[in-house]
Parts: C-alpha cells; structure tokens; sequence
C-alpha cells in the first residue's frame, strides 16, 4: 500500500514537472509599467515571443513617391470615381501599390488580375473591383472620419490585408445550431477559441457588439443598485468580447482599465478612449461597407450563414496594440486621402 | 505574576539555537530568546514605519492608507525613501519578524521536546509572503513587483495582477490553492462539528469519546480518518493551500505571460489528437 502510494507520488511530480516544462515560458521578461506604482497596472511581456512574431508587424518599404501634378487620371482613364483626383502618376503608383499589397504573386488572378479584366482596365466585370473600389472609400472615410482611433498613423489597404485577398484576421456569423442537440450542450460557449482567450467565453461576441451596437458595459455605477437589466450572462458576452479586443491587441484588461472598477473612465486608462472609438468605427465598417457588398460577393467568399467576412479588432492589430508597429504607412501613401475640397469639409468642427 | 499550576513543568532551561543562556528567561509569562529580542526589534521598526508612512501618505483612512512598492524603472535597485524606499526597509523588517518569530517557534519545541510541525507550518506562511514580495519581483527584475501595504491598495493590486492574465481562475495553480483553501474549511467544520457534538451530549447522556466519533463517520461515509489523522489532514491542505498560492503567482509573470487560458492549449496540442 504504502509502496503503491510512494509509486504514485513519483508519477504525478515527473507528470507535473514534464508539463510545466513544456508548457510554461522561461523568466527574463520585460515590464511596461502603465499606471501608479504598486497598483498591478502593468504588462509583464516575454521579449523572445515579441522577437519571434516581429516579421508580422513590418511594413513594406514605400514606393517611390509620384508626382502630384499634371493631369487628373479622370481625363484620360474611364470608371475612376473614387480615385480620379489624383494624378495620373500617383493613380499609377497606388495601383501597384494595391497588386502588391493583396495580390502579390505570380499567375493568373495576381497582380491586376486580381480586380481587372486582363487587357480591359475600365471593365466593371469582376466582383473584386466593386468591392476594391467600396474599400477605397472606407480607407478614405478611416483616414479622414475616424481620426479619434487612427489619429495621423490612419490605415492603408496593407495594414488588414498584409498580402492577401482575404485579410488573416476575419469572422462571420456562426450559423444557428441550437436545434441540434448536441451542438446545442456549447450554447455558443465552452470552446477554446483563439477570439476569446481559448476560454469557455461565449465566443460569437461580434454580432451583438461589432455590427449591433448592443450594450458592453454592464457594470452596475452604484453599489447594492437595484436589479438592472444586465444579467450573468450579458457580463460573460462581454467578458468574451473583451477577450477579443486582448488577443487580438496583444495587451492585458488592464491595459484600458482599473480593475478595481472596469466601467470607471476617471480611473482607465487614455487607451480605453481610443478602444471606445475603435469598437464604433468596427461597427461603422461592417455594417457600412461591408454587409452593404454581401450581393456582390460569390457564395465562395461569404461565412456558413451567408453574410460576408467581416473585421473585428484583430483585423488590422493582429496581436500588437498599435497595427504594424505603428509605422507611419499613411504619411508615403497620400493618394489614400479623399479628395482635398472633401477633406476640408470632414475637418470642420461636428 | 503568578503562575499557572503545570506552568512550572514547562520552564525548562536550554533549547536555545544562539545566544546559549544569555536570553534564556522570562518576562512574566514570556520567554523571551534572542529570536523574541530580534522579533520585538523588526516589529517595532517595521511598525513605525508602516506609522510614518500612513503619515507621509496623506490620509489617515485605515482602509486608504497604502504604502507601495517602487516603481518599476528601480530595478533591484534601493528607491528614495519616499518613492518606495520605505516599502523596501518595511519588507525586510516584515521578513525579520516573520523568520525570527519561525525561529523562536524553533527554539521552544526544542526546549519542551516537542516536534517541528508549528514552526514548520508557519515557515510555509512566511514561505508564501517572501515568494510575494521577494522571489517573483527578483524573478521580473524589479521590487516594483511586490504588492503594496495597504488594506484597500493590496487587494486592488490581486485583482489588477489577476487580470493581466485575462482570466485568473485558469491558472493551474490557482485551481489548486483555491480547492485546498475549500477543502482546509470543509475539513475543519467537520471536524469542528464532530468534535462539538462529542463534547455537548443531549441531557442526561455523557461526553462521547474517539470511538463514538469513529463510528459516527463510519456510519456516515463508510471511513474514519481517526483523532491524529484528521491533524495531520488538515495540516496537509492547509500548507498545501498556502504552498500552491505562492506557485501560482510565482509563474504567473516569470514563466508564464499571456492569458492563463492560453496555457490550457498544451492539451489541444496533444500529438494524439492536435
């Protein structure tokens, strides 16, 4: 007896060191620390991971600039509305930039194949050219409209797409399976996913929050309120949003909040504002721009439920809290800025 | 002062670990020991600290007064006083009072003979604090990482520390600490329970005995662990509780930095079924 026990000791130690060997990081982390000292407000973050993943977060080096003189591309190219203020030599210049930036490799369906018609630019045939052409506009309406959370860095078609037709970093809606039985034991829940943390979470967060704009903060203000609207399991939906927005920006909760009182914007963070502005602008580009395009895509490109591939906020972060590092894409690429005569309407005071 | 009647038997000379006979006498009912000498002074240091600090801190709230560690950009480095120099003097006079009471437990069981289950049991305490403030901000780099003296500032500091990780409950060792901490009450409310009931029988009936209690758990659950057993079971979940603590915030940070759940993904990869 006592034999067997000492036998069995001995396994579940080798079993637990194996597994913690294996599993856990090894110490000489680096520390950010974010708030008042002593509070916890920190991140603790492992430099060989960050090191490791860096390549993800490179931008490309720029082309060489064009010159924005001379005449507009509209005179001489047929069907540009939405670029024909440039000059002919920057609407040439951003046209390789595009082939370049999502559909960068060799053969057919690359390069400007991958929105025109071989040998007949003006032609409105593909699916892929109206939906270029509606991105173009939201690149535009980002750079200019949604200011509070791109501020100057703004975005390009790189920072989401990053060399694909289909960014990394898209979700659609998951197809109703609570009729099944068995399928319905997760009740949208309890499956480890990379979207919420790989926690039980409930995971299909982004329908209520990014298109709808159902209500994430569920914290009661007062202590020992009445009974309010939010539930348990109002709490747990946005707690998987929540995990959302930290994996998917790479931070901790209390890179935005204090956890000591997560609804208390007097006690967050500067970046909570940003993320703020950053869940409305997500709302503005799925429901504006993108399930507008739903007719025009083929079966092929739209999710199990029939509704095309929309962003949420890995869609451009993908694992860093500023999209590629920061860099400053927008500043070598001019000719994503709207029209100027446009632009110094969006400027006036709202 | 007088002395209880069995007191006599337990004033023994010798046991001492240092100082030999030089501190071995009592002041009224306490022996006092090198370590007693040690333990008033880190307290009594330590204490007018944790006083001056509350001074210096602008409130005299005793749920607001907090007195934190440096900030992070010290390192390991000694902080002014003001800018968490204090919580690094006041640590290390917590820690001498802690060890020092630990060594005085020591000297005493030698003493009367007895074994070293007490100052065992409260070195894993200590174990657990100097792990906190001690063993994990050497391990990042920065005494910046100890948790702050305060009632209110410490425990926004567990929670703000929990929620680095996304979501504490998925840390392996946390699972553990919190099923021991379960477990450490439950066994004592059954064994408290057992114990009163023994003690306080119905009218007319006499105290019952450890038999009587065997038989009772015996009835009941098919098993009695017996009178010492039950000891020794709570002296295991309960050290066990405090040890698994300090685990899981030793790697939560040094070996380990993204949300615990993510940890749980070593199962998905499995090469059987990944």
């Amino acid at each position: 007896m006592r034999f067997y026990a000492f036998i069995a000791a001995v396994a579940i130690g080798l079993a637990g060191t194996v597994a913690a060997l294996f599993s856990l990081e090894r110490p000489g982390m680096l520390t950010a620390q974010l708030g008042y000292r002593g509070t916890g407000i920190e991140a603790v973050v492992n430099p060989r991971l960050i090191a490791a993943n860096a390549p993800r977060h490179v931008a490309p080096p720029a082309i060489d600039p064009a010159d924005p003189s001379g005449d507009r591309a509209s005179t001489i190219y047929e069907n540009v509305p939405v670029l024909g203020h440039l000059s002919i030599e920057q609407f040439g210049r951003i046209m390789q930039a595009m082939s370049e930036w999502i559909y960068p490799g060799e053969g057919e369906n690359q390069g400007c194949n991958g929105c025109h018609v071989p040998g007949n630019f003006a032609a409105e045939d593909m699916y892929q050219k109206t939906v270029a052409r509606r991105m173009l506009q939201m690149v535009q309406a980002i750079n200019t409209q949604q200011t509070a959370h791109v501020g100057a860095t703004g975005v390009t078609c790189y920072t989401c797409h990053r060399g694909l037709a289909v960014p990394a970093e898209v979700w659609s809606a998951t197809p109703n399976t609570a009729s099944s039985a068995l399928a319905g034991q997760a009740a949208g829940q309890n499956t480890p996913l990379p979207r919420t943390g790989y926690a039980s979470l409930p995971f299909d967060t982004f329908t209520p929050y990014l298109v709808g704009n159902a209500p994430i903060r569920v914290q009661d203000t007062v202590a020992r309120s009445a009974p309010t609207a939010a539930t348990m399991q109002q709490t747990e939906w946005s707690y998987g949003l929540m995990m959302h927005m930290s994996t998917g920006l790479g931070v901790n909760c209390v890179f935005c909040h204090n956890s000591r009182a997560f609804s208390d914007w007097e006690q967050s963070q500067p970046q909570r504002v940003v993320a703020w502005h950053g869940i409305r602008m997500v709302r503005v580009i799925n429901t504006e721009y993108i399930n507008p395009l739903q007719p025009s895509f083929p079966p092929h490109r739209l999710g199990p439920a029939g509704d095309p591939l929309k962003v949420n906020c890995a869609t451009c972060h993908q694992g860093v809290n500023r999209p590629l590092n920061g860099a400053q894409m927008l500043r070598d690429y001019p000719e994503l800025m709207p029209p100027a005569p446009e632009r110094r309407a969006e400027a006036t005071p709202r | 002062m007088s002395m209880l009647t069995f007191e006599r038997k337990y004033r023994v000379r010798g046991g001492t670990l240092v100082g030999g006979d030089l501190f071995d006498f009592w002041v009224g009912p306490f022996w006092v020991g090198f370590f007693g000498v040690t333990t008033l002074f880190f307290t009594a240091l330590g204490t007018a600290l944790i006083l001056f600090g509350a001074a210096i801190g602008g409130t005299w709230n005793i749920w607001l007064i907090n007195i934190a560690p440096p900030d992070i950009s010290y390192g390991l480095r000694l902080a002014p006083m003001h800018q968490g120099g204090l919580w690094q003097v006041i640590t290390i006079c917590a820690i001498g009072a802690f060890v020092s009471w630990a060594l005085r437990q020591w000297e005493i069981a030698r003493k009367l003979g007895m074994g070293m289950h007490i100052p065992v049991a409260f070195s894993v305490a200590i174990f657990a604090y100097i792990t906190l403030v001690v063993v994990r901000p050497v391990l990042l780099g920065a005494w910046g990482h100890g948790f702050p003296y305060g009632i209110f500032s410490h425990l926004d500091w567990v929670s703000n520390v929990g929620y680095q990780y996304l979501h504490f409950h998925y840390n392996p060792a946390h699972m553990l600490a919190v099923s021991f901490f379960f477990t450490t009450v439950f066994a004592l409310s059954l064994h408290a329970s057992l114990v009163l009931a023994a003690i306080n029988p119905g009218e007319g009936e006499t105290v019952k005995g450890a038999e009587h209690e065997n038989t009772f758990y015996r009835d009941f659950i098919g098993y009695s662990i017996g009178t010492l057993g039950i000891h020794r079971l709570g002296l295991f979940v309960a050290l066990s509780a405090g040890f698994w603590s300090a685990v899981c915030i030793v790697i939560s940070g040094p070996f380990w930095t993204r949300g615990w759940p993510e940890w749980w993904t070593w199962w998905l990869k499995l090469p059987i079924w990944r």
